[in-house]
């Protein structure tokens, strides 16, 4: 019903014209605002999720928010639009969100059919599969003839579709719309896999009270870059989401953490990490920001690592190594260009 | 000049008192405003779509789906099919549901009603009582509920609870043996056809007959004898060209049988036991609209109470009741569009739902689905009014 009626209201968005912001000024409608609205999922452990008091936490709300310090110099003036995987973009474009983040793979469609612009990858991953130790199964091969819980209108909906047909399997696809139905029908035995973005198998693993029952399959069946959206038609915005993306990385990269901004700020030699957090050059005003817009975000929010590391790290529950997310000087692939 | 002017200004006013005059104003006026809002939002949807670059077309339709969709008991669909069969397989999953939601709606419906006047006090309370809770709460929670309740109680196919071995029944689904034919089951099926076509033309004679000399047959009885009896010797004749297919569980499923999906089980019964409530009360006002002078003067004729029922109390009470079904048919139709909270591919889910999605189509998505509730709602309307027109009150 929701979903139904949320494409509706997309499409009826789209045709009132009530989606005004779909042109540009995107920096000076959320500015009057004084708020951003990010679209996030409908709740994710570790990635976006509200607490009790409704307050949402996780890795992609904590880049949600580094965009709100960079644009209004508060995390905190966020709002969170909750989407399902398929009704994510229609929200997007319809204007309800100015920008999303919401474990959503780049693909050529999404990029070229349904009109976004990606910003680059704020994490890289993998579809896996997830069943009970029970099963006894060590492979995602011998899973001809099983029921596959699924989210819909998803890439890896797409991908799984893929794989059983390559590999001359059938299933019985389960097609649910959130991730905590899923979890749901996945306990309750409606089906014996669930898959998903691996990033997603583990923050739903963690939620179970017995995750040591469940096994994640060695397969990583796709290429799933996650990150983050925007409309077509606004250049200036498309700029700042790329680089408030890319002010985490360097960040990170040059050492500069929350808890030393402040000192590297007033005492760095490095000409990069002076024109990042506008002591030098006029990067920020170039992007139509106050000066200090990186400074914000990574006082504030923390740099790339500190971000990771406190939503879906390894002491976290949802315990997730870098891996590929670590940084091309540590072997993985996080790589932003330069501040120059 | 300003005499010219005065007399047409009067004449506007004199137009406007007059009501014929007004009404044809106001309708122009309205039929203007109502095309300048539909034109204004046309040109909304090109604007923004253009404003974001997407061009309007239905090109998608002819690419590939790329999904699967596991509940497609009409059509081969596989995943490499495109998003137009897609569509098809999401319809007739929808038209599925809606017809058997009707059916036992109706049947639901009706019983109820009547029960609801039963003289028994327990039995017209505890149709009270579930009319009541059913319709007060809405339709969605009563599909998750039963959705869960098939999902989470009922074992997993290893544990499913077996029926003499070849009935099973789990979380995954209800399965039964499926009926295999064999050479010579054409034939059999071809006596059938003939036989109903037979006991229709006995139930046309039998009922010129008693117009003609009152003598009344057991119409209902013979009709079943002669299809019955036909199909059994023409069955025994071709030598019993019937098997079954049993399920059997095989990896981590049944195979083989036929099989009640636990997404089709709890949208069909859900959206069946909802609405029966709102019919059982439209059949109770109904019956209870037709006079009690109407069932007396029957008895008075010496009708006994089941031929009063069915010649005075039905048909008269019938024609109250249609008109209020016709909505409750249709709302059961559009209510099935909730399918996809629990993942039941109807038309929303398939075409409205992840086509839409993988495709970024929504407005060209979005008028697919809205045309096809219409198309349904629209045929159901007419069926509806052609059946309430055949039991009209016939003026003789
Ligand atoms: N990366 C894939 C899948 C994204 C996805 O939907 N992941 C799930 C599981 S991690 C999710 O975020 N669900 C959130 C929700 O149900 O709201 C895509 O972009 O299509």
């Amino acid at each position: 019903m929701k979903t139904t009626t949320s494409a509706t209201a997309g499409a009826i968005a789209l045709a009132l014209g009530l989606a005004g912001s779909a042109q540009a000024g995107t920096l000076e409608d959320v500015q009057a605002r004084g708020v951003l609205n990010c679209v996030v999922s409908t709740g994710v452990a570790g990635f976006a999720y509200p607490d009790d008091a409704g307050k949402w936490h996780g890795f992609d709300v904590d880049f949600c928010r580094a965009t709100a310090a960079a644009v209004l110099g508060d995390p905190e003036a966020i709002k969170a639009v909750t989407s399902t995987g398929k009704t994510r973009f229609t929200k997007l474009n319809a204007g309800e969100g100015d920008v999303l983040w919401r474990n959503t793979t780049i693909t050529f469609s999404r990029d070229v059919g349904v009109k976004l612009r990606f910003h680059g990858v704020n994490y890289y991953d993998g579809q896996g599969f997830m069943v009970p130790k029970s099963l006894g199964i060590s492979s995602a091969k011998e899973l001809d003839g099983a029921s596959v819980c699924i989210q819909t209108g998803t890439t890896t909906e797409l991908n799984l579709a893929d794989y059983f047909h390559s590999n001359g399997m059938k299933y019985e696809a389960v097609t649910i719309e959130t991730n905590n139905e899923a979890r749901q029908n996945y306990l309750a035995g409606r089906c014996d896999v669930y898959t998903t973005d691996a990033s997603g198998l583990a923050s739903t693993r963690s939620t179970f009270t017995d995750p040591e029952n469940h096994v994640v399959l060695p397969e990583i069946i796709s290429k799933e870059p996650l990150g983050p959206a925007t409309r077509h038609g606004d250049d200036q915005w498309s700029d700042i989401v790329t680089w408030v993306l890319n002010a985490t990385v360097t960040a990170e990269e040059k050492g500069v953490t929350s808890a030393n901004v402040d000192d590297m700020m007033a005492n760095s030699k490095d000409p990069e990490v002076l024109r990042l957090l506008g002591v030098e050059g006029n990067q920020g005003s170039e992007l139509g920001l106050s000066a200090d817009w990186a400074y914000n975000i990574i006082k504030s929010v923390g740099n790339y690592g500190e971000i990771f590391e406190r939503n879906i790290g390894v002491n976290t529950p949802i315990g997730l190594a870098r891996g590929l997310n670590a940084l091309w000087t540590d072997g993985g692939l996080q790589y932003s260009p330069p501040f120059r | 000049m300003a005499i010219a002017s005065v007399e047409n200004r009067s004449s506007i006013a004199s137009l406007w008192r007059n009501k014929e005059a007004r009404s044809v104003i106001v309708q122009i006026i309205t039929v203007t405003v109502v095309f300048a809002l539909v034109a204004l939002a046309l040109r909304n949807v090109a604007v923004n779509l253009e404003a974001i670059g997407k061009e309007f077309s239905f090109d998608f339709l002819t690419a590939p789906a790329a999904y699967d969709i596991t509940f497609s008991p009409f059509l081969d669909y596989t995943s490499r099919d495109t998003h137009l069969i897609a569509a098809a397989v999401g319809i007739l999953n929808t038209l599925l549901v809606a017809v058997c939601g009707i059916a036992f709606a109706t049947l639901l419906g009706f019983t109820m009603g009547v029960l609801r006047l039963s003289g028994n006090w327990l039995i017209s309370r505890m149709a009270y009582v579930f009319i009541e809770f059913t319709r007060n709460v809405p339709v969605l929670l009563h599909i998750l509920l039963v959705h869960g309740i098939v999902v989470t109680t009922l074992p997993a196919p290893r544990n499913a609870i077996g029926i003499g071995d070849t009935m099973f029944v789990s979380n995954r689904g209800f399965y039964v043996p499926a009926p295999v034919f064999e050479d010579g089951a054409g034939i059999v099926g071809a006596v059938l056809v003939i036989a109903i076509v037979a006991a229709m033309g006995f139930r046309r004679w039998a009922k010129r007959m008693q117009d003609e000399t009152g003598k009344i047959y057991p119409v209902f009885w013979i009709c079943t004898g002669i299809v019955a009896g036909a199909t059994a010797v023409a069955f025994l004749a071709a030598g019993m060209p019937l098997s079954w297919e049993v399920p059997a569980l095989k990896g981590f499923n049944f195979k083989g049988g036929m099989a009640l999906k636990p997404e089709f089980l709890a949208l069909w019964l859900a959206l069946s036991y909802y609405t029966s409530c709102f019919i059982a009360e439209i059949v109770r006002a109904g019956i209870l609209a037709v006079s009690h002078g109407q069932t007396e003067a029957a008895h008075a004729l010496g009708l006994r109470p089941n031929r009063t029922l069915q010649l005075v109390v039905i048909p008269q009470a019938l024609r109250i009741i249609v008109p209020p079904l016709v909505s409750q048919y249709l709302n059961l139709t559009k209510n099935s569009s909730l399918a996809i909270a629990i993942g039941y591919m109807d038309v929303v889910a398939t075409i409205g739902g992840i086509s839409l999605m993988q495709t970024g189509k929504e407005v060209e998505t979005m008028i697919i689905v809205l045309g096809v509730y219409l198309v349904f709602s629209l045929t159901i309307s007419a069926f509806m009014n052609w059946f309430n027109r055949s039991i009209r009150l016939k003026e003789r």
